[in-house]
């Protein structure tokens, strides 16, 4: 089975740059305006994107991201939306790879079987689950697996040397390494540490490793860039788009460019990163 | 009742953690390594004397226990129906059962070495024991409160604080107890390294619903043992109030394979179950949550839905594990009561035994109401009196005070 997700990574190994992966919550702050600044991320300069699931009780997440998922879901956003946002995407698109990103109880509820089935036919490519570590695989990555879909997993400062191996495992698409221990808009890792763990992650696994958690500007994208196979922006372009909006919480005509321009400034960083680490 | 029934209610859970569908741990990995720490640690501390030892020397002189079997003579009198005990939990130090499972995963943090607490709180009675156990072992505590339960138990506020304790307001989604829980597990994610979570009921990722059960079944155990002495035999019913059930589970689980006891958990049904209620078993459905798979209140797309209840300590969308799969195997009936039903049943306790119950605990009382009656004079009926009105006292003064104008 070969993904987009796979496809772009090799890829981008032959032009011998890092991923630049962006994440941006579906629905936020409605889903017409989502759409747009989804269908613009590519062009911006995003290899990967990762949108978010909107769940009213994300606990791995800090406040940005956690008031991104009340916006969104305020405006009526709903798993069965997102997914429908997924499928006019791939109308223009066909080649970015999509990964969603959430907690299990909105797939739960779904029913995974018709969520996998969806997710496929709606062009997406990978999924990452907060809340289902390894010792859960059964409820939803090995169906995820059989239905022809990436489950990427996160590893942690956490995760040491005997438990790489469990983590890894089904692990397929990438490994994201989470630089911190901590909650989404965190305080950034030092990049010299982070190289160290993706070289320690990278002993156990062939795949790529990408990095988030605490990169928000082009520098930290940058510095990350060289000592991994991409990095993810998320809580920064959250925020930047949160600072578009009205006194109200609406979008206004500055919404879409003002993400836009922060991912092409991130992009620009990555892309003048030194060639990633082997 | 289900026809593939157990041969013991009382094995549960598996190694990975599941009654039956439910429990399980669902974290995210940051937490996994600890989470595998803890179970072993517990284990190794169930199996050793020395632990239980030192835990019964707390329990008795610190806590008080064995808390008293009572006998409530007016209250069976004015029911006329089942002979009815209070098992007076309200008695422990700190006022509530909270104490039996602090005082227990204290204990468990110090042989990890672990020297910053942190805990969710609702009512303010898990708080308040944390804080305390915190006092006494000379350890950092801080207490995640919703904004609007800080509001409406101040009591209880002011005395974690006064225990040293910091108490964190948390503003996020209906600022009650699943916020407070939220924030609780965003705080153990940053900070895993040197942080024990203390929860306070029987739910969570495994081994917490088990580890709490085990710490509250002292209420159970010394149930049978006072009931032999006072009656020469066992109960004939228990009936506890329930919002995540961990002083219910304690009651019940030494009496799950009995079949002659019957259980009544009492469930918070806020407004009444049509409208904003608290009620996940009988208006929720199965779910993820906080670390757990049981009923949850939630809308369509999975959305996790706000509880209400006038007590705080069971204003929760959710209800532990072992509950949800004792609902579904029948074992247990799951009832619910009104906010208006416990605060009679408030009033009937504080005047006709002189006891001034819990808002929590009221909602046993209140069932005890429809269930009393309908029982012969030799029937004996426990109601586990969770804990004591006293943090209650203000809120329920003002709902009364505004009634009379």
């Amino acid at each position: 089975m070969s993904t987009r997700i796979d496809a772009r990574f090799a890829e981008l190994k032959q032009q011998g740059r890092s991923a630049f992966v962006t994440f941006v919550m579906a629905g936020d702050p409605d889903p017409k305006t989502s759409l747009d600044i989804l269908k613009a991320l590519p062009k911006a300069g995003a290899d990967v994107i990762e949108i978010g699931m909107p769940f009213t009780d994300p606990m791995a997440d800090g406040p940005s991201i956690q008031a991104a998922g009340l916006r969104a879901l305020k405006g009526g956003m709903t798993l069965r939306k997102t997914l429908a946002m997924v499928r006019d995407f791939r109308k223009e698109d066909n080649a970015t790879p999509i990964v969603l990103m959430g907690y299990y109880n909105p797939i739960y509820i779904y029913g995974v079987d018709s969520f996998l089935a969806d997710a496929k036919t709606a062009g997406v490519d990978g999924l990452i689950i907060v809340d289902l570590p390894p010792e859960e695989d059964t409820e939803l990555c090995i169906p995820a697996i059989k239905a022809g879909l990436n489950f990427i997993r996160l590893a942690t400062p956490t995760t040491d040397d005997k438990r790489l191996p469990a983590v890894l495992a089904n692990t397929s698409g990438f490994v994201y390494y989470v630089a911190v221990t901590g909650i989404t808009g965190s305080a950034a890792a030092d990049s010299k540490v982070v190289g160290a763990a993706v070289a320690r992650i990278k002993r156990h696994t062939a795949l790529p490793v990408c990095v988030g958690f605490g990169i928000r500007t082009p520098e930290a994208a940058r510095a990350i860039a060289e000592n991994a196979d991409g990095s993810v922006v998320g809580t920064a372009l959250v925020d930047v788009l949160k600072g578009s909006l009205d006194v109200d919480g609406r979008a206004t005509p500055k919404t879409v460019s003002a993400v836009a321009d922060l991912v092409s400034a991130l992009a620009q960083g990555v892309r003048g990163a030194k060639q990633a680490a082997e | 009742m289900n026809q593939n029934l157990p041969n013991s209610f009382r094995s549960g859970p598996d190694e990975r953690g599941h009654f039956g569908i439910f429990g399980g741990r669902f974290v995210a990995e940051t937490l996994m390594p600890l989470i595998l720490d803890l179970e072993k640690a517990y284990a190794d501390a169930k199996a050793d004397p020395a632990f239980q030892a030192e835990m019964n020397v707390y329990l008795k002189d610190y806590v008080g226990r064995p808390s008293p079997l009572y006998f409530a003579e007016r209250l069976t009198e004015h029911l006329g129906g089942a002979k009815i005990y209070l098992k007076r939990e309200e008695l422990n130090h700190t006022g509530s059962h909270k104490v039996n499972n602090v005082l227990g995963q204290i204990m468990v943090a110090r042989r990890m070495g672990k020297k910053r607490i942190i805990a969710e709180t609702g009512a303010g009675q898990h708080g308040v024991a944390t804080a305390t156990l915190c006092a006494r072992f000379g350890l950092e505590c801080v207490v995640y409160m919703g904004a609007v339960d800080v509001e409406r138990q101040q009591p209880n506020v002011i005395r974690m604080e006064m225990l040293g304790a910091k108490v964190v307001p948390v503003q996020s989604g209906a600022r009650t107890l699943k916020d407070a829980m939220n924030d609780a597990l965003r705080d153990w994610v940053t900070n895993v390294h040197n942080t024990f979570y203390c929860i306070g009921t029987v739910a969570g990722p495994h081994p917490y619903p088990m580890m709490v059960r085990d710490f509250q079944s002292i209420i159970g155990h010394e149930t049978r043992k006072q009931m032999q002495e006072a009656e020469g035999r066992l109960p004939d019913s228990l009936i506890a109030c329930i919002g995540g059930g961990s002083n219910a589970m304690g009651l019940f689980h030494p009496f799950l394979d009995d079949p002659s006891v019957e259980i009544f958990g009492v469930e918070a049904a806020g407004h009444g179950l049509t409208q904003l209620h608290a009620a996940s078993l009988a208006g929720g459905r199965p779910g993820v949550l906080h670390g757990n798979r049981t009923y949850l209140l939630m809308d369509a797309d999975g959305q996790i839905e706000e509880a209400h209840s006038i007590s705080a300590g069971l204003d929760y969308p959710g209800i532990g594990p072992e509950h949800a799969w004792l609902h579904e195997i029948g074992r247990v009936k799951y009832l619910s009561a009104t906010d208006e039903e416990a605060l009679a049943a408030f009033q009937l306790l504080s005047r006709l035994e002189g006891i001034i119950p819990a808002l929590e605990s009221a909602h046993a009382i209140a069932k005890l109401s429809e269930l009393a009656p309908q029982r012969p004079r030799d029937h004996l009926m426990v109601v586990n009196l969770s804990g004591r009105g006293d943090k209650d006292v203000p809120q329920v003064g003002d709902i009364l005070k505004a009634r009379q104008k």
